[in-house]
């Protein structure tokens, strides 16, 4: 089955583009999705400690199962709002 | 209720009128601007990205929960996307209610959850480069690995 992954922030940066439809298994779970992705760039990121997933625009934990269509974005720590640093 | 997400200025002074009603005792308003410099790194503009459909979703989720959670009569909720100058206002939250201490509150609450969980990412442009903002860490629930702290 195929799903549509979606990068944002410097995750976009990292994969050097902001969507990309993949192949994974049958019954793949968001866990599986991110060790199939991770193994695509040999960069080193603290990303991967840090990140939440958003399965069809809502979030998702590792265990979730994935379906065909599904689309999957990868979001780093957010930074909306206004500046931060200096505040605290 | 009004959530909006969008790349247009955002009247500040207008959306405080308009929110007024007679039964309202306070209206409570966070405006968040760009300042001028992060950690004393001179700050040229910022750009504002967000994962569009999730992030306004998200935001109408936190107005509607505000308003059950602190028992406020209105809520608007405003972010801008693109690119912003020094001074501007990149989030409007406000907060109409009949006593004071629920609209303080509410308007707390809102800017700081929106602050760590609305998929809403920032470009800091400075002199002599652009890096993207270091987020909050997102709330253990929603973080997706197994040792995350939040």
């Amino acid at each position: 089955m195929r799903v549509d992954v979606l990068y944002f922030g410097t995750l976009k940066d990292l994969f050097g583009r902001e969507q990309q439809p993949l192949d994974v298994p049958d019954g793949a779970t968001v866990e599986l999705l991110l060790s199939l992705l991770r193994a695509q760039t040999s960069k080193q990121s603290d990303v991967w400690r840090t990140l939440a997933v958003a399965v069809n625009r809502d979030y998702a934990g590792l265990s979730t199962v994935l379906h065909d269509g599904d689309e999957v974005a990868l979001l780093p720590p957010v930074s909306g709002g206004m500046q931060s640093g200096c505040e605290a | 209720m009004r959530v909006e997400l969008g790349r247009a200025v955002i009247p500040s002074a207008q959306v405080l009128d308009e929110i007024k009603s007679g039964s309202d005792g306070a209206v409570c308003v966070f405006d968040g601007i760009v300042r001028d410099n992060t950690r004393g790194r001179k700050t040229l503009f910022l750009d504002y990205e967000a994962y569009e459909e999730m992030a306004l979703a998200q935001m109408r989720k936190l107005a509607a929960e505000a308003t059950a959670k602190f028992g406020v009569r209105d809520v608007t909720l405003l972010h801008r996307l693109g690119r912003l100058e020094v001074g501007e206002t990149s989030v409007l939250v406000v907060v109409a209610s009949a006593h004071r201490g629920a609209a303080f509150d509410a308007c707390r609450w809102l800017i700081d959850t929106l602050k760590k969980t609305v998929p809403i990412w920032k470009k800091e442009h400075f002199a002599d480069g652009a890096v993207w903002a270091a987020g909050e860490p997102f709330p253990g629930e929603i973080a997706a690995h197994k040792d995350a702290q939040g």
